[in-house]
C-alpha cells in the first residue's frame, strides 16, 4: 500500500461525518450556508482538473455542465418529484452524456479549439434552457421545498452533508485516477499525444473517460443547487465566472495532484465569501492577478511550492547527516 | 407570413453586420490565425476598446476620431502583452500548452473586472451624427451607423491585406507564421516580427472596439458573445486570411439574420458557436485554405 493511503481514507470517512455532526455544535447556520459553496467548488476544480490538469486540455465549460445538472435535477424534482439522490444520480448521467458527446465532437481539436468548442457547447446549451418553457425560460423557475429529509433538521444543513460527500466521492476518484494507469496514460499524451499512442496509450478512450467523469462530477455538483437556492435561473446557473473560477482554483492550487485543485478552492472560494461584504469584484481582480502570477512564476501552483519546501528540508537534513557522517 | 421582402431585408442586414463581425475579426485573425497565439483575450480587447471610446466620447469626440486615437496606445499595449507572454512562455521552449490559454483567460478576466469597477454594469452608448438615424431605400431603412461600419470594415481589410502582401514587413509576418527558422535565416529578427504583428492585431482591434460601440451598447461582460463570434469567423475563414475574414464574417451575418428573422431573437446567439462547433467537426481548416 502507498504511503497516505490509510489517513486518506481516514479522512474520507471523517469529513461526511463532520459534516453531519458539526450542527450538534450549534454552529449559526450561515456558516453551513457558505461552506457548501466552498465544498461545491471543490467538486468543481477537481472536476475540472481531471481533463485539464492530467489531460492538459483546457475546459472553458464548466458553467454548462453545472447548469445542466441543476437543470436535470430540476426537471426530475418536477416531473416525477425525485429524491434528491435520483437528481444527483441523473445530473449525472447527463453530465456524463454530455462529456461524452462534447468530447466525441470535439477531442480531435487540439489545445485552443478545445477549449474553444467548450465555450460553444456552454453557450448552445444556456440557449436551449433560455428557450425551454417547461424550466421557466429566461425568467427561471421558483421551487416550493418539500419537508427536511429525515435525519436533519434544515435544508442547508442536510445540503451541506450531501455535498460533502459529493467533495469526498470526487476526490476519491481524482485520486484513484491519478494514481492507477488512467492517470499514467492521460499524462503520457498531455506530453506528448502522438508519443503515447505510438506506444499504445488508447489516447480517445482514455480522453472520452476523462470528459465523462469530469463532466459527471460538475453535474452532479449542480444538482444540489435548486434545492439550496429554491430558485433557478439560466445566466446565473450557466455563468463563466464557474468557468473561470474553476480553472483559477485549479491552476492556483497545482493542477499536478488530486489535492492541489481542491486546496486552491478552498483558499479562493472561502476569502470570496469574506470578500463578499467588503468588495468582490476586488477578490475577483486578486483572483487574477494570482492566476497571471502563478501560470507565469510558480507553474505548479500551490502543491509545487508545497513540494519545493519539503524537498529543500529534505535536502537539507540529508547535507545535515552526511555532514555528520563525514566528522 | 413568410415574404420575399423580409427575406430580402434581413440578408441585406445580415452583410451589413456580417461586415461588422469580418472587422472586428481581423485583429484576432492575425493573432491567432497567423502568429497562432492562443488570444482568448481578443473579445476582451475589443470590449476595452469600447470602453476607452466611449470614454473619449464623453469629452465630445466623434467614434471614429476616438478609434484613431485609439490606435496607437493600443500598438503599444498589444507589443507589451506579446513581450510578456514571448517572455514568460514561449522563449522557454515547450509550448505553452494550458498555461498559456490560462494567460489569457486570466488577461481577458482581469480586463472585464477593471471595467466592471470603473465604469459599473450599465450598458453605455456614444452619441454621433449616424447613430440613430437611417437612410431610406424605398420600404427598407437602412441605420446610418451600420454604412459607417462598412466602409470601415473594407478600408481595414484592404488596407491589412495590401500591407500583409505588400510591405517587407508585412511579407515577414506572414513568413514567420510559416517558418520563423528560415525568416532568421535571411536576416529578420522572428520574435520582433511576432510583436510588430501582435501589436497592429491589437491595434485592429482598438478599430473593432470602436465599431462595436457604434453598432451597439456594450457592457464589461460583452466579450463573451464575441469570443464566440471572432473565433467563428477567423476559424471560417481559414486561420490567417484577411479577404477570407471578410467573407466569413458576412456568411455569419447573413444565417444570424435569417435565425432572427425567423426563430427570434432569443436564439441568436447560439447561431455562431453553433457554426464555429459545424465548422470545427466537419472542415477544422476552414473555407479558403488549400
Amino acid at each position: 500500500m502507498k504511503r497516505g493511503t490509510i489517513p486518506f481514507w481516514v479522512f474520507a470517512a471523517l469529513l461526511p461525518a463532520a459534516a453531519y455532526g458539526l450542527p450538534i455544535l450549534g454552529m449559526n447556520e450561515y456558516y453551513f450556508y457558505i461552506s457548501y459553496i466552498v465544498l461545491q467548488y471543490v467538486v468543481l476544480a477537481t472536476a475540472w482538473n481531471i481533463l485539464g490538469g492530467y489531460a492538459g486540455y483546457v475546459n472553458f465549460g464548466t458553467g454548462a455542465f453545472f447548469g445542466a445538472g441543476a437543470y436535470a435535477a430540476l426537471v426530475v424534482m418536477l416531473l416525477f418529484e425525485a429524491p434528491l439522490v435520483v437528481q444527483i444520480a441523473v445530473a449525472a448521467l447527463v453530465g456524463a452524456l454530455m462529456g461524452l458527446g462534447a468530447g466525441l465532437l470535439t477531442l480531435r481539436l487540439k489545445g485552443i479549439f478545445f477549449s474553444i468548442a467548450t465555450i460553444a457547447v456552454a453557450i448552445i446549451i444556456e440557449t436551449f434552457v433560455l428557450n425551454w418553457r417547461f424550466v421557466g425560460g429566461a425568467t427561471g423557475v421558483q421551487i416550493i421545498r418539500g419537508p427536511v429529509t429525515y435525519g436533519f433538521e434544515t435544508h442547508t444543513r442536510m445540503l451541506f452533508f450531501v455535498m460533502s460527500v459529493l467533495a469526498v466521492a470526487s476526490l476519491v476518484i481524482a485520486r484513484y485516477i491519478e494514481t492507477s494507469w488512467l492517470g499514467r496514460g492521460l499524462q503520457a499524451l498531455r506530453d506528448a499525444e502522438v508519443a503515447a499512442e505510438c506506444s499504445g496509450v488508447p489516447t480517445l478512450r482514455l480522453k472520452l473517460i476523462a470528459c465523462a467523469v469530469s463532466g459527471a462530477l460538475m453535474a452532479a455538483a449542480g444538482a444540489p443547487l435548486p434545492l439550496y437556492s429554491s430558485f433557478v435561473e439560466p445566466h446565473s446557473v450557466f455563468s463563466l465566472n464557474y468557468s473561470v473560477m474553476a480553472l483559477s482554483m485549479a491552476v492556483i492550487g497545482g493542477m499536478a495532484r488530486w489535492w492541489g485543485p481542491a486546496l486552491g478552492a478552498v483558499l479562493i472560494a472561502s476569502s470570496q465569501q469574506f470578500a463578499a461584504f467588503a468588495s468582490p469584484e476586488f477578490h475577483l481582480l486578486i483572483v487574477g492577478l494570482l492566476l497571471i502570477f502563478v501560470v507565469i512564476a510558480a507553474p505548479g501552483g500551490l502543491v509545487g511550492v508545497i513540494q519545493w519546501v519539503g524537498n529543500w528540508r529534505v535536502s537539507r537534513k540529508e547535507i545535515n547527516r552526511s555532514a555528520s557522517v563525514v566528522k | 407570413m413568410f415574404s420575399f421582402e423580409l427575406l430580402f431585408e434581413a440578408v441585406v442586414f445580415g452583410l451589413l453586420v456580417g461586415c461588422f463581425y469580418a472587422a472586428i475579426s481581423l485583429g484576432l485573425s492575425i493573432a491567432f490565425g497567423l502568429l497562432d497565439v492562443p488570444h482568448i483575450a481578443h473579445a476582451a480587447f475589443l470590449v476595452l476598446a469600447a470602453y476607452m471610446t466611449f470614454l473619449l466620447g464623453s469629452y465630445g469626440l466623434d467614434p471614429l476620431v476616438a478609434a484613431v486615437l485609439i490606435v496607437i496606445p493600443f500598438f503599444f499595449f498589444g507589443v507589451l502583452v506579446y513581450r510578456f507572454y514571448y517572455e514568460a512562455f514561449e522563449k522557454r521552449g515547450a509550448d505553452a500548452g494550458v498555461r498559456g490559454i490560462a494567460f489569457f483567460f486570466g488577461i481577458a478576466f482581469l480586463v472585464q473586472v477593471f471595467l466592471s469597477m470603473k465604469f459599473g454594469l450599465d450598458q453605455r452608448t456614444v452619441s454621433a451624427p449616424y447613430i440613430g438615424r437611417s437612410l431610406e431605400l424605398g420600404d427598407m431603412r437602412i441605420p446610418w451607423r451600420l454604412i459607417v461600419v462598412l466602409c470601415v470594415a473594407i478600408a481595414l481589410t484592404v488596407g491589412l491585406k495590401l500591407y500583409l502582401s505588400k510591405t517587407f514587413q508585412g511579407r515577414a509576418i506572414r513568413a514567420v507564421a510559416q517558418d520563423a527558422w528560415a525568416l532568421r535565416i535571411v536576416g529578420a529578427n522572428p520574435v520582433l516580427t511576432k510583436q510588430w504583428a501582435f501589436g497592429i492585431a491589437t491595434a485592429a482591434a482598438a478599430i473593432g472596439g470602436a465599431l462595436l460601440i457604434i453598432v451597439s451598447p456594450v457592457e464589461p461582460s460583452l466579450d463573451r458573445v464575441y469570443i464566440g463570434r471572432t473565433f467563428c469567423v477567423v476559424v471560417l475563414a481559414g486561420l490567417g486570411s484577411m479577404s477570407g475574414t471578410l467573407v466569413a464574417g458576412l456568411i455569419l451575418g447573413v444565417i444570424e439574420s435569417l435565425v432572427l428573422t425567423m426563430f427570434g431573437a432569443s436564439w441568436a446567439p447560439a447561431v455562431a458557436y453553433g457554426l464555429l462547433l459545424l465548422v470545427l467537426a466537419i472542415r477544422p481548416q476552414g473555407l479558403f485554405r488549400q
